[in-house]
């Protein structure tokens, strides 16, 4: 938990320093302002012209305006499904605006009886089920790898790093053929193996390379110092890292969650009977028959599917644009 | 063994294990009444080992998953693109056959082909230089930064979901959210979902919308770039275009790389949105009908997999091909500080 808010604190000092940075003659810190309007008034000119042009308020006006027309477009096709939920089927032809004329709970009504005469809540169960038990393989095995890669000078492992890194830029497209033809050959199709092995195997590098930057910024003396306490590897690892580890393991676990619960071209391949599909596979069931008579019930199955998506965001925002923030800058 | 004055010995260690590591690692039987010197040396080569040991032991599920589920796959698909294989009877071997297919007899390929092209060549440059304006906007204020952030990074964590793909074509379809407002300026192009010249830019739509993820990267390089630079430039005389090419480009040359790379590589994949809005057809007239879609369509509607892995193959070398440009020509425009070059 605490090194969860550092971690949080660290991204709140880069803003924090930015604001005090450039927000200094507007708002911060008056006492120091004064005295160095005292000390001499023909400095005033030269501060500005280094704080530069960009902050004047009209400027600053013109931002504003411009980022919130900006997320109000962004969010429109998200503000206009909430609302095309409650409207009735009969109104999506006639009615274009945002708003619904007659409100009803209709729609969720009709998703709650099922698809394929399978209730929504089975889909959504199947798709938990799934989600979790992939966010237990990818957080098991990424660690256990990042671990290696991060900690234990091997021979080898510059090489298999490169390797790593490199299924980062593998196109998935060659090899998901190979791979449906042999979980055929071992009667999986129609099970959720095909979907979850691969992340008890830590095939997504991502989720390594997260792990292992974090991992390299975590000192070590403090698996140096229980090296010499007699530990192994394996104690350091659960005992030292893993606990530090927590602030990556929560935005690994949450992305692994997200990702698995959108996940189409795999279910859409392995499973076969509509009482194994994953949510998004029932949902293009769904669109597929319904779309053109029931429209306000595909708009609300759409929607329930993105509420745990959008839940997990709210709550962890923070953890998961920090995660993408990373990513990118050691890459 | 208790004696040892090795300090870097794990105590763990029993002697019957050291000796035999010793002899293994090509010791005389000498060596085991060797001095203080040869057995430290020894022993240093007997930690590396134990290192290796413990290395591959914590990679093991990564070890299987890279060769069984990754490079194994590879060269099978490698394999089937020369054959005939419809998984019910053994693969045929055909040469190359199904290339050759491909580029002279295949027009729904080639069409294929140029939809992905002009969806990756004009989609990405477009979400990425999105994703920059809007981190300098961002960066630019220092209240509710974090709110923007945000609102801007949501549609990156949904947008390749079903359901934002059936989002999508109700408010492109005709008389929809999108044909209302452009028909509010006089603009009738009635429903973009069926139409030829209206699909690609509706999925270019699609894609800008997730700028999100690369705008947050480039957000974070923004902030890396020393203020000295800008306020050197500003004592210069620099104008704001002037700063943006001369230092704001090259300081974040190397993050510009990055999302580039992985941008492109990234739209190469994209299935599910153009699969459910063209009700997984690649409806119209092949406009959606990407790369990854016909595959799906060859391979698993179809079970031509010798075909489709060939298509693969030459979507891998594709990728490739566009891969390595960028690496080349990254020499000339990539920039790290600290570089000697």
């Amino acid at each position: 938990m605490s090194r969860r808010d550092t971690m949080a604190t660290d991204t709140a000092m880069v803003a924090a320093e930015a604001t005090t940075g450039s927000g200094a003659t507007t708002a911060g810190g008056p006492p120091a302002q004064t005295t160095e309007r005292d000390r001499a008034d023909t400095t005033r000119p030269r501060r500005r012209s280094w704080r530069g042009p960009r902050r004047n308020p009209v400027a600053t006006g013109m931002w504003y305006l411009s980022l919130t027309v900006l997320s109000a477009v962004v969010l429109y096709p998200l503000v206009w499904l909430v609302l095309a939920t409650f409207k009735p089927s009969s109104e999506f032809g006639a009615n274009r605006g945002l708003l619904p004329w007659e409100p009803t709970l209709a729609n969720y009504a009709n998703v709650w009886d099922g698809i394929a005469g399978i209730p929504l809540w089975r889909y959504a169960l199947n798709s938990l089920v799934v989600a979790t038990l992939a966010v237990v393989g990818t957080l098991t095995a990424s660690s256990l790898t990042a671990y290696a890669f991060a900690r234990i000078p091997f021979k080898g492992s510059g090489i298999f790093f490169t390797l790593m890194i490199g299924t980062l830029l593998l196109p998935f497209h060659v090899i998901i053929i190979p791979q449906y033809i042999i979980f055929n050959q071992l009667d999986l199709v129609d099970t959720y193996v095909p979907l979850l092995i691969g992340k008890f195997l830590a095939t997504d590098a991502f989720f390594v390379f997260l792990m292992v930057q974090f991992i390299r910024n975590i000192p070590r003396e403090l698996d140096e110092a229980a090296r010499i306490d007699g530990a192994g590897h394996l104690r350091v690892f659960w005992s030292v890292i893993v606990p530090l580890l927590r602030p990556a393991l929560v935005t690994a676990g949450i992305f692994s969650f997200i990702w698995s619960w959108n996940d189409f071209l795999p279910p859409l391949i392995y499973l076969t009977s509509p009482e194994n599909y994953t949510l998004p596979i029932a949902l293009r069931l769904f669109n597929d028959a319904t779309s053109t008579s029931d429209y306000g019930a595909t708009m609300a199955a759409s929607f329930l599917a993105l509420v745990p998506v959008l839940l997990f965001f709210l709550i962890f925002q923070r953890l998961l644009i920090q995660g993408v923030a990373t990513q990118g800058l050691k890459g | 063994m208790a004696a040892s004055p090795d300090p870097g010995q794990t105590p763990t260690t029993d002697d019957s294990g050291r000796t035999a590591d010793r002899r293994a690692a090509g010791g005389t039987a000498a060596a085991t009444r060797a001095g203080r010197r040869a057995s430290r040396s020894s022993n240093a080569r007997v930690i590396a080992r134990r290192e290796t040991v413990a290395g591959y032991g914590f990679m093991v599920p990564w070890l299987i998953g890279f060769f069984g589920l990754t490079i194994g796959p590879m060269l099978i698909s490698l394999y089937l693109a020369f054959t005939r294989y419809n998984i019910l009877r053994p693969p045929r071997w055909v040469g190359f056959d199904n290339f050759v297919r491909m580029f002279t007899d295949d027009p729904v390929f080639l069409r294929s082909a140029t939809v992905t092209l002009q969806y990756v060549l004009v989609g990405t440059p477009i979400k990425l230089a999105a994703a920059l304006a809007i981190a300098m906007l961002l960066n630019n204020i220092t209240r509710g930064s974090g709110f923007f952030r945000s609102a801007f990074y949501a549609p990156s964590l949904i947008g390749a979901s079903v359901s934002v793909a059936i989002v999508w074509r109700a408010m492109f379809s005709a008389n929809g959210p999108v044909d209302t407002s452009l028909q509010f300026f006089g603009l009738n192009l009635g429903g973009w979902v069926g139409n030829v010249d209206l699909a690609i830019p509706m999925m270019i739509i699609l894609a800008v919308w997730q700028f999100g993820a690369p705008m947050v990267i480039f957000l974070a390089g923004l902030k890396q770039i020393p203020t000295e630079l800008y306020e050197a430039a500003d004592v210069d005389g620099a104008g704001a275009v002037r700063k943006f090419w001369k230092v704001t480009v090259p300081m974040l040359s190397p993050v510009i790389f990055f999302n580039l790379l992985l941008e492109t590589i990234h739209a190469f994949q994209v299935f599910g949105s153009a699969f459910i809005i063209s009700g997984g057809t690649g409806a119209p007239a092949g406009r959606l009908n990407f790369f990854t879609v016909y595959m799906y369509k060859r391979g698993f509607q179809d079970l031509q997999m010798g075909y489709a892995a060939a298509i693969a193959w030459v979507v891998l070398v594709a990728v490739a091909i566009v891969a390595l440009i960028m690496f080349r020509t990254a020499r000339s425009w990539v920039f790290y500080a600290g570089d000697s070059r």
